[in-house]
């Protein structure tokens, strides 16, 4: 089952095109790394993919009900905002919203997917810690939490695992395979091109606001796709721990 | 650990619940009970319920009961629609007269005091501030745009108040009757003195029609902690969230203005004080800031008539006067806290 389509998404800013044509599938089970420079059009993509600014062309997601898109995606968005020193289970339970009717209160399911979300990225200790109080690290956690709990089929996160340390990118990036294996589906931007090149199951590459490259890690990041899109050089392998990549210079 | 957590947490809300509704209640009733004309409580009960007291029935249904229910109603008015603002705008500095509605409802009334028709009609002064406030906030939405940010929203209601403030100022240097200035610059503090079940009919449609508005946003304000960006996503309406906080605080701030003059710091100063009783969450804030805005009125008004009772003093200088050192202590504590 198709989790997401786009088909011709066209993003204009101004007269500018910084969204051409983008076409893109993604599926159950897949965990998809969307990586590029910097502008090279990640976020404005994932926006327009949900609808949340006008594009030409179709998206799947867009076409949806607000309260329909809420229960088919999980979005987490780049700014990591918490505006009040609510407590972390409160701001991960935000994450059901879209399941509950105006004024429903929290059923028992709730609670469980909030549960689950907190066991799986380990915030137990947190939970009636103030959130604002936590660390950048720490609240982009909890932001992850909040997004799986909403448990919808779908997850769209942009750069979730900026600014946490290497064990905690490695759990981030495997609660997102757990979800996929779960039969759900990730689109996530990074810019760490060594930590998409292990977790990710595809890698599209995105340069200025067009697709590059897209296919397994191995097939995308290639030395020439390397250099023209990121200007850098890298060494790769396949090895028996599997796909390994690291930049290793720029090219000019 | 889950349950006795959450036990622990409704249990702190309802007793949050039960201690404002029981303040409210028992200033309420103190309302009732004081002014100059001394009778015992049983006496005012009796001539209240029944009506059989002679004079004291007429004091107090027609003077006493319209002033305690408007110190209720417009409290609590305010009380929500500064926690409304403070939630959607997701800063706590936020306060309702920040969209220009209570300084157009005040240039309305102004004009009705200056031109006379005030004191030809009792009902045009009301009706004026009311036709004031629906003007500023069209003018607030047409300058903001329906799909603006909410910067440009505040912007919009910074200039619109500047301008009626302005006109305001304009009216009064003009005025050739020293009269109306004076009678001007007294209403302009705000009271509940004098008024009549009338103001108390004029003004409850739309603090009643504007306080379902915003006390229907509880989910979106929650869900809006986290950004506008992942409200929208989780299938919040921004659009609507936006215009009915606007058309919610324009309906209920120009309805008190209207009736009761310019009344400050409650919808400030509230949210702020009862934010950390409610675990912070904008949707709870709701209710608690409405109770506490209608306590902190109905206390105002209490004290205005009990500290000088031969001066008519005005509602709207203690509330600023018992709003500001509160602000100004809590400002100090959240600098304390370091956030």
């Amino acid at each position: 089952m198709m989790l997401l389509s786009l088909h011709n998404l066209s993003v204009k800013r101004g007269r500018k095109r910084v969204i051409s044509e983008v076409d893109l599938t993604l599926g159950q089970g897949e965990v998809v790394g969307l990586v590029g420079p910097n502008g090279a059009g990640k976020t404005t993509l994932m926006r327009a993919a949900l609808g949340l600014i006008p594009a030409d062309g179709q998206s799947s997601l867009a076409a949806l009900s607000a309260r329909a898109r809420g229960k088919a995606v999980a979005w987490m968005p780049q700014s990591r905002e918490i505006a009040w020193s609510v407590t972390v289970e409160t701001v991960i339970r935000l994450g059901r919203t879209p399941h509950l009717r105006a004024g429903q209160k929290q059923r028992p399911e709730d609670q469980a997917a909030v549960d689950r979300a907190i066991e799986q990225m380990g915030l137990d200790r947190f939970r009636d810690r103030p959130a604002t109080q936590l660390s950048g690290g720490e609240q982009a956690r909890v932001l992850i939490a909040r997004s799986l709990a909403q448990e919808a089929p779908l997850l769209i996160a942009d750069e979730p695992t900026a600014g946490l340390d290497p064990a905690h990118q490695i759990a981030a990036m495997r609660s997102f395979t757990q979800a996929a294996a779960q039969g759900r589906g990730v689109l996530v931007s990074l810019h760490d091109l060594g930590l998409a090149a292990r977790h990710c199951t595809r890698l599209i590459v995105l340069h200025n606001g067009k697709i590059a490259a897209d296919g397994l890690p191995q097939d995308t990041l290639t030395p020439s796709i390397v250099k023209t899109v990121f200007g850098i050089t890298a060494f790769s392998q396949i090895t028996d721990k599997g796909f390994v990549f690291q930049a290793l210079d720029l090219t000019s | 650990m889950l349950a006795p957590f959450w036990a622990l947490l409704m249990g702190r809300s309802a007793i949050l619940a039960l201690g404002l509704v029981g303040l409210v209640l028992g200033l309420f009733v103190v309302s009732l009970l004081i002014g100059p004309s001394t009778a015992s409580v049983g006496d005012s009960t009796y001539a209240l319920i029944t009506g059989q007291g002679g004079p004291l029935s007429v004091v107090m249904r027609e003077i006493r009961l319209p002033r305690a229910l408007l110190g209720v109603l417009i409290g609590g008015s305010l009380g929500l629609s500064g926690a409304a603002m403070q939630g959607y705008l997701r800063n706590p500095l936020a306060d309702p007269g920040l969209i220009g509605v209570s300084g157009s409802a005040a240039l309305g009334a102004v004009l009705a005091i200056q031109t006379g028709l005030a004191a030809i009609a009792a009902l045009a002064l009301p009706v004026m501030a009311l036709g004031g406030a629906l003007l500023g906030v069209l003018l607030v939405l047409l300058l903001a745009g329906p799909r603006g940010t909410s910067l440009a929203l505040i912007l919009a209601g910074i200039a619109i108040s500047a301008f009626a403030a302005a006109l305001t100022s304009l009216v009064l240097n003009l005025s050739p009757n020293p009269y109306a200035a004076n009678e001007i610059v007294f209403w302009m503090m705000g009271s509940l003195a004098d008024r009549s079940m009338t103001h108390v009919w004029i003004a409850l449609p739309f603090l009643l029609g504007g306080g379902l508005l915003l006390g229907s946003l509880g989910r979106g304000l929650d869900a809006l902690t986290l950004g506008e960006d992942a409200a929208e996503a989780m299938g919040i309406n921004l659009l609507r969230l936006r215009l009915t906080v606007i058309l919610g605080t324009a309906a209920v701030v120009g309805a008190s203005t209207a009736v009761a003059g310019a009344i400050g710091f409650v919808g400030l100063v509230m949210p702020h004080l009862l934010r950390g009783f409610v675990g912070s969450r904008p949707g709870a804030l709701l209710w608690a800031a409405t109770l506490g805005g209608a306590a902190m009125i109905l206390a105002s008004d209490i004290l205005v008539r009990l500290v000088v009772p031969d001066r008519d003093l005005k509602l709207g200088v203690v509330t600023a006067l018992v709003g500001a050192p509160l602000f100004l202590h809590l400002i100090y504590r959240t600098r304390k806290e370091g956030v």
